[in-house]
């Protein structure tokens, strides 16, 4: 009854609003009831998506999606809209009740008669304040200090400033030894050397320090030690996620980023690569390896799942990724709604998620050095044998002309059909159709099963099927398999076929000859597809796909690079299929040559298939590559020497006097090196749309975007293209507010615990205020003017009086400045989860030093990766050699089972982007450290090193255990309590109250299995201190 | 509160007075505590809690609600009859072409307790508590594959970086037991949970939250034995060493954290005594294990039933038992069976010892999976796909209403037709009990006050005693 009312009175307003005669009063009727459920988000305090409505010129000039108010239509004014909760944007006010109907129609009246709003009422000269994170950096003056003689660099200036304000004085510089040990665990992650300790405190020279600093920054292992920071935003893991959770190779990555750091690339270069080596004009390997960063999301490869669902995760994680670790910005908010604080939109964010959204997910084979060195060798001796035979027969072009005339038109006509695919026959895995009808298996990958696939066609006769088996960015090297090789294999094919319109008895269809343009010998499959039976399984010619034996099938395996072409096979059939009114066929593909486990890297199957039809009585398998046939379709004049050339090499292996010589060629191919895969994104030809996904949904496609960034952001550089390069290099400009603050305050909080904005993945509306305001512009001027070095800026911040001073704290500057933030004190912490075992490797000499090279199956206990702790049951294979004392940095990270060593001292698995770990201290740290099994074994070997080499007495082996964990010598009461401890267990051992045998595993012949049982226990104390891991 | 990121357990300062010269330790302290407020200390919720603990017995894989306790009669009569379409419109299934013939309940259900529920014949002991749990017949989640669907259950989100349900109780709870972790994750069955370890992770909370995984032989605790040559001497005495020597620093540079480092030993020591003496179940008496159908030291869901039970005593807030082994795409006749010996006895035993006990009035125990089971047959006659439309799962003790059967689905047990209970709301529900606003439990990270049930979640009035 009221609703009618109102529609009534309504109409009558709207009537009489053409002569602007106020029938709703703002101040009386509209102004309190914005008063009362808007202003808090829309009025002095906050101004969220942009928007005041207390004040009549800001209400109306809208916020960050527009004007809220279009006079005179309610109807069309978003302020209407979303509070009477019409549209797919959330309802106003949000998180509380709905208006009432009746103030949700006198605001829509108000509105309809032209939105009234008095001159003078409301607040005047109000504004909407950029929020500092958002205007681009200047460099700040150097503020006054009192104290003139404390500062060493600028950086000082703005702490002491800061300390001068609050009463405070800065703390006394630390002594040499702490001051070493600090810089070295911040610079390389290691702990120095007494060697190291007794130059720099014999180096009385006045630039001692500097020489240190300039020593560490020019250590290899600085690369290490800072790359792992940057892996933890580039959210690295060795395995996929997700229930599978399979290993994945994506180490060449984390090595170039070691590489990049260690050469000091300029950080937007750094960030260019990784956000678009690949579209960099002759992208080299390894700018393409530096995308690696944004495959390193997760991947969903559990069965039953829709690929497509889960790619769009991995974009989320992406944006995310870049919007933390990049941008200092949380941009995820955008993937449902305009952000809630910060001026973006979901437009915005939809539309920068666009620069991303045209790559294929692609994994390419990548190779060392010395690989590389190999493999232009093997390239370049072919060569040189194809120039002989091209010398040799100075006519070769025109015989090759006539051969290309004979094999122009050699096809029979082939139809391909469109299969359509047996869901519960494929189990698990998704065929997805492709626009030439071809399908591309992705999702699950079970290592056994039989596809069944319907052809429908109103062919009348059918002679043969073929079979193409295709490349595709998106599998493994492009495929054409989905083996990690990219390779696959089929078993066996079965074909039926039935009358359309009657299928239900389907006859068998006999095959009597089948050809392949590829037939590989014989071979045994690799351990890798091992299934547990003890059936001699072999892949080889075509013959072996109907032979009707599961243990044989069509390989395509033919060695590196060659593996992964294109391949066709034609079955014949005994007799042509005919049905005057068409045929439905029933194709088989029996793929069972996987290995037992589907839940680990172990399927051999096809990745990209096409299946065609012909009525031709002589169809046989094209000999002639795919990518061959390509070129053939090119005019001669119009083809490159490349392409050329290519007709070549394949026109050369049918020419029989050139038999020696095409020999040579494979056993050249045969020294081609495997290399290694690596994931990437390689950038599609054709354009993916994209969508606003409403709520974020993909499956509920909005209004489609084109690329951009956001408004309230610095615009696109001139002349940058549309695409992620372009979104890379606006993301690397000179005038973006967030990306130089946000690294600069990342580096700032490693060294001091805390950044200078502690919410240091977030610098937007909500981040909290920057200690030193000032100090972090300046910081990010001085980096971008440096070329962004990132080297400089450690080199600033190591050298400054700020970073120099003694860590001890006093009761009243504890109680006045708990967290340090203020920094009248040296950083103290607890060292990173990783830097825990360094240390204690490199204390007891077991480190082994070596730089990249694959992840490595540190000691943990086997049931971790074995069900039911661990989904499936996962390799790990316990390194025995040197690979065992690696830095932790190598150790292999499944983000399912992560390290226990690592996660119990706070290390992220990998999930998502993290560039603020937690620093945890708990019991279960401790048990580590006391009792797992690497700090024993480093405990034995220190112990071992000291009574070797530390001298003939007691202490000075004490002195020299000591140093070795925590480079200053122990103090006499210190020594008391550890040799104390050392007499007390060697007497118990010696008396026989206690077994020395456990603990010291072998005693070398001429040392004392009491006396060595004795310094373990010694060793074992000192790699348990706090001292040990913590950065003093 | 302070950002716990940046502070430890230091709740020595009020707790421990290990003998190192404590007065003087707590006279250098005292004046930090504001900086050092432990992250584990027990906390008060928002109102008066019903449950203090929850057990969550976590049926990974997802059981068939439809062979289990969702009976549906007219299932039966459609059996190998093609869904209706209307049914399927917008459906999507992991496996399965959603246009597959209906598949009838392969059990029989049988009448239980005072309020004669249906109950499969697969559950004979579950039927003997049904008067004492609350059966939610209208779950709907939002995930069908297993990974992201244990996520939500488990997280709230699809999406991984969020933190645990255990996580979000222990960081607003705190925790009551000195030296055993607050939260607390078995894991049995044929396989580890799809989710992984982020199911019990942290996510953006301190790490001190995330779940510790135990093991129901062996070492219950990664690393809690001496290694090889370390008897108990040797360790105690070289406790005593780096206490001391830690002690000697910390007066040295007066960082208080060095004082948690200390207590930290400490308790680790004191949990080499603690956790293997929980775990020895040779002393609980045989009706005990009888009840439960445990072995002690032959792992199995019901001897984690038991250390379930035995933690909760101590002190433990979280513990969540993972039985990953519900996948029945296939073999659904055999297999449910298979699961349901291993899983009802132990299940019902833990609610009714934690009854005799006095412990069930505020312990929460929860079971059910991620999903439910389509109505619609995977391959032959013998298997079902993965369906979040609609599942069951119940609850007992810690505030619920006993004997409750709260919401039904449609007759082909496809849709939820009454009383919808999403996940989001079950976490809410479960907040309330241990006293929780779940819209005021909140975390801020990067810029955004997170919770368990993201924007969304209900109470489930109902539910409530």
């Amino acid at each position: 009854m009221k609703a009618v009312l109102l529609l009534v009175v309504s109409a009558l307003t709207s009537a009489v609003a053409q002569d602007r005669s106020p029938g709703i009063d703002f101040v009386q009727q509209i102004q309190p009831v914005f008063e009362k459920n808007c202003y808090g988000c829309h009025g002095a305090k906050a101004q969220l998506g942009g928007l005041r409505l207390d004040s009549k010129k800001l209400a109306f000039a809208g916020g960050q999606s527009g004007p809220a108010i279009v006079a005179g239509n309610a109807e069309k004014s978003p302020l209407y809209q979303r509070i009477a909760g019409i549209g797919d944007q959330a309802r106003m006010p949000m998180g509380g009740k709905p208006l009432e109907a009746s103030q949700i129609a006198a605001i829509r009246d108000w509105i309809n008669q032209g939105a009234f709003w008095p001159d003078g009422v409301g607040v005047q000269n109000a504004e909407i304040k950029k929020h500092w994170a958002f205007v681009p950096p200047k460099r700040p003056a150097l503020p006054a200090v009192r104290n003139r003689s404390w500062p060493r660099n600028p950086i000082d200036y703005f702490i002491l400033a800061r300390l001068e304000k609050e009463g405070l004085m800065p703390a006394p510089q630390a002594d040499k030894v702490t001051l070493l040990r600090r810089l070295s665990l911040d610079l390389i992650g290691l702990p120095p050397t007494i060697a190291e300790v007794e130059a720099f405190l014999n180096d009385k020279s006045h630039n001692a320090y500097e020489k240190q600093v300039e020593r560490l920054l020019a250590s290899p292992h600085y690369g290490e030690r800072w790359a792992r920071h940057w892996l933890d935003a580039a959210r690295y893991a060795d395995s996929d996620g997700f229930e599978k959770d399979k290993p994945r190779w994506v180490w060449f990555y984390r090595d170039w980023v070691i590489s990049a750091l260690n050469r000091d690339m300029p950080y937007d270069r750094f960030l260019i690569e990784q956000l678009a080596g690949d579209l960099l004009p002759n992208a080299t390997q390894q700018q393409r390896v530096a995308t690696g960063f944004l495959r390193n999301s997760m991947i969903n490869e559990e069965g039953g799942i829709d690929p497509e669902q889960f790619r769009m995760e991995a974009m989320f994680d992406r944006m995310d990724a870049i919007g933390k670790s990049i941008l200092g910005l949380t941009i995820q908010c955008g993937q449902c709604h305009n952000h809630k604080y910060d001026p973006l939109t979901q437009e915005d964010y939809y539309r920068m998620f666009a620069f991303l959204n045209n790559s294929h997910e692609a994994a390419i084979a990548v190779y060392t050095e010395d690989e590389e060195r190999k493999r232009q060798q093997v390239l370049e001796q072919i060569r040189q044998i194809e120039r002989d035979l091209q010398q040799r027969k100075p006519d070769w072009e025109a015989a090759m002309a006539a051969w290309e005339e004979k094999v122009r038109h050699n096809q029979p006509r082939w139809i391909v059909l469109k299969p359509e695919v047996d869901d519960i026959s494929t189990g698990g895995q998704k065929y997805l159709l492709q626009e030439d009808l071809s399908l591309l298996a992705a999702g699950y990958a079970p290592t056994k099963h039989k596809a069944k696939f319907t052809l429908r066609t109103d062919q009348k006769r059918i002679t043969a099927l073929r079979l193409d088996l295709l490349n595709d960015p998106n599998l493994p090297l492009g495929g054409p398999g989905r083996s990690i090789k990219g390779t696959g294999a089929l078993t066996e094919i079965e074909i039926e076929a039935a009358p359309a319109g009657d299928d239900s008895d389907p006859r068998k269809v006999k095959i009597v000859q089948a050809t392949a343009s590829v037939n590989p010998p014989e071979k045994e499959l690799e351990p890798i597809f091992f299934d547990k039976s003890k059936n001699r399984r072999v892949t080889g010619p075509i013959a072996f796909a109907i032979d009707g034996d599961d243990n044989t099938a069509w390989g395509i395996d033919i060695g590196p690079v060659r593996r992964n072409q294109p391949q066709n096979a034609v079955f014949v059939f005994e007799k042509p299929v005919e049905n005057p009114n068409g045929t439905v066929l029933t194709v088989y593909l029996s793929q069972r040559h996987g290995g037992w486990n589907s839940d680990d890297n172990q399927n051999h199957n096809l990745g990209r298939i096409r299946l065609s039809i012909t009525d031709d009585d002589r169809a046989a398998a094209d000999p002639v590559p795919a990518q061959v046939r390509e070129i053939l379709a090119i005019p001669r004049a119009q083809r490159t020497a490349a392409q050329q050339q290519a007709v070549f090499s394949y026109w050369r292996t049918s020419v029989p006097e050139w038999a020696e010589a095409n020999q040579r060629v494979e056993e050249l191919w045969r020294q081609h090196p495997e290399g290694t895969s690596q994931l990437v994104l390689q950038e599609r030809e054709t354009p993916r749309p994209t969508h606003i996904l409403v709520r974020g949904d993909f499956l509920k496609p909005g209004k489609r975007v084109e690329p951009g960034t956001p408004a309230f952001l610095h615009p696109m550089p001139a002349g940058a293209p549309r695409n992620r390069l372009g979104f890379a290099q606006w993301i690397t400009d000179r005038n973006s507010p967030t990306t130089a603050r946000a690294m600069v305050n990342r580096i700032w909080q490693s060294y001091f615990g805390a950044g200078l904005v502690q919410t240091s993945e977030d610098l937007g509306k909500q981040s909290e205020p920057p200690s030193h305001p000032e100090l972090l512009d300046w910081l990010a001027v001085e980096f971008m003017d440096q070329g962004w070095s990132m080297k400089h800026l450690h080199r600033l911040i190591v050298t400054s009086a700020t970073y120099q001073q003694s860590s001890k704290v006093s009761r009243e500057l504890l109680e006045r400045d708990p967290f340090n933030r203020l920094l009248a004190r040296g950083p103290r912490f607890r060292v990173e989860g990783e830097i825990v075992r360094d240390i204690a490797l490199a204390a007891s000499g077991l480190l082994n030093p070596k730089i990249g090279g694959p992840s490595v199956y540190a000691p943990a206990p086997d049931f971790l990766f074995l069900p039911p702790a661990s989904y499936g049951p996962k390799q790990w294979h316990e390194e025995t050699g040197e690979n065992r004392y690696r830095r932790a940095l190598y150790t292999f990270r499944y983000r399912s089972v992560p390290y226990p060593m690592l996660q119990a001292f706070d290390t992220p698995n990998g999930d998502m982007a993290c560039v603020r770990r937690s620093r945890s201290n708990t019991p279960l740290q401790a048990l580590t450290t006391l009792n797992e099994p690497l700090f024993l074994e480093a405990a034995r070997a220190l112990a071992l090193k000291t009574v070797r080499e530390g001298g003939p007495t007691d202490a000075e082996r004490l002195e020299y255990a000591f140093r070795r964990c925590l480079a200053r010598k122990p103090e006499p009461r210190e020594s008391a309590e550890l040799l104390g401890l050392l007499r007390r267990q060697a007497e118990r051992f010696r008396s026989g109250e206690a077994d020395p045998a456990g603990l010291v595993e072998k005693a070398p012949t001429g040392v004392d299995a009491a006396e060595l049982g004795g310094w373990v226990a010694v060793s074992r104390v000192l790699l348990n201190l706090d001292e040990t891991i913590t950065k003093e | 509160m302070k950002d716990p990121k940046t502070v430890s357990r230091r709740w020595f300062i009020e707790e421990c007075a290990i003998g190192l010269g404590a007065m003087a330790l707590s006279q250098l302290l005292g004046t930090a505590r504001a900086a050092t407020a432990d992250p584990l200390a027990p906390k008060r919720p928002h109102h008066p809690p019903k449950a203090k603990n929850v057990i969550f017995l976590f049926m990974a894989g997802a059981p068939s609600h439809l062979e289990l306790f969702d009976h549906k009669p007219q299932l039966a009569k459609f059996d190998g009859t093609l869904p209706p379409a209307e049914l399927l419109k917008g459906y999507r299934a992991a496996f399965i072409n959603p246009n597959s013939k209906l598949l009838g309940p392969r059990y029989r259900f049988v009448r239980a307790g005072k309020s004669g529920v249906e109950i499969s014949e697969l559950l004979p002991h579950t039927a003997q508590i049904v008067d004492e749990i609350a059966i939610i017949k209208s779950m709907v989640t939002d995930a069908f594959n297993h990974a992201p669907g244990q996520l939500l259950m488990n997280t709230g989100s699809q999406q991984f970086g969020r933190p645990s349900m255990g996580a979000w109780v222990t960081y607003g709870l705190g925790s009551e037991s000195k030296d055993l972790p607050a939260f607390v994750v078995f894991s049995s069955g044929k396989k580890g949970p799809s989710g992984g370890s982020s199911c019990w992770g942290s996510g953006f909370l301190p790490t001190v939250y995330q779940g510790v995984q135990f093991r129901s032989s062996g070492d219950p605790v990664l690393y809690l034995s001496n290694p090889k040559g370390v008897d108990n001497q040797l360790q105690r005495d070289s406790l005593d060493s780096i206490q001391r020597l830690n002690q000697m620093h910390l007066e040295r540079t007066g960082d208080p954290e060095i004082a948690t480092r200390i207590n930290s030993f400490e308790m680790a020591f004191r949990m080499q005594t603690s956790a293997p003496e929980l775990m020895d179940l040779s002393k609980e008496p045989k009706q005990i294990l009888e009840l439960y159908g445990a072995e002690p030291g032959k792992p199995s869901f019901a001897n984690n039933c038991l250390l379930a039970r035995r933690l909760v005593e101590r002190g433990v807030r979280f513990v969540q038992l993972y039985h990953e082994a519900w996948d029945q795409h296939q073999n659904l006749v055999k297999d449910l069976a298979t699961n349901c010996r291993d899983t009802d006895r132990a299940s019902a035993a833990l609610v009714l010892d934690l009854k005799q006990r006095g412990l069930l009035d505020e312990t929460l125990v929860i079971w059910g999976g991620e999903f439910g089971r389509t109505p619609m047959v995977q391959g032959g006659s013998d298997g079902r796909d993965h369906h979040p439309n609609a599942f069951t799962m119940w609850l007992a003790g810690g505030g619920v209403k006993a004997g409750l059967v709260l919401g039904e689905s449609d007759e082909l047990g496809f849709n939820v037709a009454r009383d919808k209970v999403h996940v989001h709301d079950l976490h809410a529900t479960i907040l309330h009990l241990l006293g929780f606003d779940h819209v005021k439990l909140t975390y801020r990270f990067q810029g955004r006050d997170f919770r368990l049930t993201d924007v969304h979640g209900n109470v489930v009035e109902k539910l409530l005693a």
